[in-house]
């Protein structure tokens, strides 16, 4: 068994680390101050062939594993980039992975290289106002008319969309009262976001400014039967797929704002004097930060175990999901130790650490609540009757 | 026209060194190793030469433990068509690198060596000038600025009075200063590249060299600890002290 990363992925780390270190901590406040997208960092990873580390070297990518894309993940939080960073390109990772898979080769040689080269954006449109986690039970239809499809209903908490020129849509294909069972019938598109049949609706929020996160309303959009991925139908089957993927790879972004947030509290800890001795040099001050920089090594390990059995084959949900939940907890406690270990410093934006805070609300709570990876690990793992 | 790239693995730059508790050394265990700065510099010189179509290949080659070879990788992820390792566990002083380097220059038969003017590691800037001594090759040494006319280079050095220029007819060897170039980081396609290209690995005896060290190193030591200054209150204050305290006026 070898834990360590092969020289390769060093690499690749080190790669992505020097690119991040172009975009400084100025601009990431800066960003956060006034949001906008960040446009220069997503086309400084573009050009360098980054957002296609997952795809398929037929189609312009680099064809490596989830395992990569972990590692480029984490570098990109950890830089300081945290949230806001890792966004900006996340989708583009992972999120079109039902097309690598289920899409055709047509398809795939029109939707992947595009992406890879940064000329387009993606957004994931899944998630509904009352169908969550519930997937399901989402109500947006896609009726078929002719060689088109025709989408109304809404979407929300979808990230990317006031800048996005492409979405990955799941909208329900036949209804629900006509299918045996309710996974059934919905389907998946990947296909043109026309502002003239959809509204998108920026949501404010607490953190990551920069990457905005929206309410979204189909008024009869029209989705070329050719944007269908896979067979209609499908599509909770196609999505599924990439579900696991996504919680590993928001779990190394925990783990790298995480890491962040340690690094400057121990820095700070270090150097800030008081009663004639550093602070770092006090128990009260010492051992949270050793606590955080255990649980982050041990959430770090959790996702690289997760990745490592996706890209072997093995099922991960367990793991996958673990993951999540570790990371989640442990950079968001990482994170608050920063803040309060800066005492009245860290409230201030300049020591950048109460951003972290902010944002790293976000991996706690999605894609998916702490709670329901304790419900699914309870049933799943552990054999307990479901309690929801 | 082939440049030969010696490129140097060494404790990445960020690293704070620590000296071994015997005082044989410097740390190297579980420490971040990189490419030597000046050899980026040196390899990023290279890979310009070739894109503006005046070199034709490029022939990475690095000196020491098997784990060179990722520094190798590096160079050829940055735009180096192929590598040669010559492995070897014995601490390579700067003679024996330029012993080496002629052998490998005599199977190679380069046109130009590009190389860092020195390695932050040790700081001896001395290999590229004994490789010149060692072949007969003019010398350009701590160069900002590098241009091929004909069969000659013309060479900017930093000197302690300013520039100098210098022409060389080639084959020559060039030493690169911080200012020749800002090298770039390698693409995520050319590091996949990268694993591909060739690396020849050779042992010295291959080359008919012997690299033991012909010096002895006695001790290694931290340098002293910097001592806390003073604040003075006016240059008055400050030419007594100079006078009284320091002795130095």
């Amino acid at each position: 068994m070898d834990f360590a990363l092969t020289d390769a992925q060093e690499a690749l780390r080190e790669a992505v680390a020097r690119i991040c270190r172009g975009f400084g901590d100025e601009y990431w406040l800066e960003r956060d101050r006034h949001g906008g997208f960040p446009s220069d960092f997503h086309q400084a990873l573009a050009r360098d062939g980054w957002l296609g580390i997952c795809m398929p070297a037929e189609y312009g990518g680099a064809g490596l594993g989830l395992a990569e894309a972990a590692i480029m993940m984490q570098a990109i939080a950890e830089s300081g980039a945290g949230m806001s960073g890792a966004s900006a390109v996340h989708i583009n990772i992972f999120g079109l992975n039902p097309v690598v898979v289920f899409g055709s080769d047509a398809q795939k040689r029109r939707m992947l290289p595009p992406l890879i080269a940064g000329r387009e954006k993606a957004c994931f449109a899944v998630t509904e106002p009352n169908a969550g986690l519930d997937t399901t039970h989402l109500t947006t239809r896609a009726e078929k008319r002719g060689d088109r499809y025709v989408v109304n209903g809404q979407k929300v908490w979808i990230s990317t969309a006031q800048v996005a020129g492409k979405m990955l849509l799941l909208a329900r294909t036949t209804p629900i009262e006509q299918v045996r069972k309710s996974t059934q019938g919905l389907s998946l598109f990947y296909t043109t976001l026309d502002r003239s049949r959809v509204e998108v609706r920026e949501i404010e929020k607490m953190g990551r400014k920069s990457v905005d996160s929206n309410q979204v309303f189909f008024d009869g959009l029209e989705v070329p039967e050719d944007d269908l991925i896979g067979e209609e139908g499908r599509g909770f089957e196609y999505i599924l797929h990439g579900l696991n993927p996504e919680r590993v790879l928001i779990a190394a972004e925990a783990v790298g704002l995480g890491f962040a947030a340690l690094a400057r509290a121990t820095a700070y800890a270090k150097e800030r004097v008081v009663f004639g001795r550093p602070i770092g040099q006090n128990q009260a001050i010492q051992h949270p930060l050793a606590e955080n920089w255990m649980e982050l090594e041990a959430a770090r390990l959790m996702v690289m175990n997760a990745a490592w059995q996706y890209d072997t084959g093995r099922p991960c949900g367990a793991a996958a999901n673990a993951a999540k939940y570790l990371a989640g907890e442990a950079g968001f406690k990482a994170c608050q130790q920063a803040v309060m270990t800066h005492g009245g410093y860290g409230y201030a934006k300049e020591y950048h650490v109460e951003r972290f805070l902010r944002e790293v609300m976000i991996p706690r709570i999605a894609p998916v609540s702490p709670q329901l990876v304790l419900c699914y690990i309870a049933e799943r793992v552990l054999g307990l009757p479901k309690s929801y | 026209m082939k440049i030969l790239v010696p490129v140097k693995r060494v404790v990445d730059y960020n690293v704070k060194v620590r000296v071994k508790s015997d005082g044989t050394g410097v740390e190297t265990a579980g420490v971040k190793m990189s490419m030597n700065p000046f050899d980026e510099i040196a390899v990023e010189e290279a890979v310009r030469l070739k894109e503006k179509g005046v070199a034709t290949e490029i022939v990475a080659v690095s000196m020491g433990v098997a784990a060179s070879a990722e520094t190798i990788r590096t160079a050829l992820a940055m735009g180096a068509d192929r590598g040669i390792l010559v492995e070897t566990d014995v601490d390579l002083q700067p003679l024996a690198v330029a012993k080496l380097l002629k052998a490998i220059v005599a199977k190679e038969a380069p046109n130009l060596i590009i190389m860092g003017k020195q390695a932050i590691d040790d700081d001896m800037s001395a290999t590229g000038q004994m490789l010149a001594a060692l072949l007969g090759w003019p010398q350009g040494t701590f160069a900002s600025k590098v241009a091929i006319e004909g069969d000659g280079v013309t060479v900017v050095r930093e000197v302690d009075g300013g520039l100098e220029t210098v022409a060389l007819t080639l084959p020559a060897i060039v030493t690169t200063d911080l200012r020749l170039n800002e090298p770039r980081y390698a693409s995520l396609p050319n590091i996949m590249k990268a694993r591909k290209k060739p690396i020849e690995t050779l042992k010295p005896a291959d080359l008919g060299v012997d690299p033991a060290p012909r010096l002895t190193v006695l001790t290694v030591a931290e340098p002293p600890k910097r001592q806390a200054g003073v604040k003075v209150g006016s240059v008055a204050e400050l030419v007594a002290k100079l006078k009284t305290e320091a002795k130095v006026i």
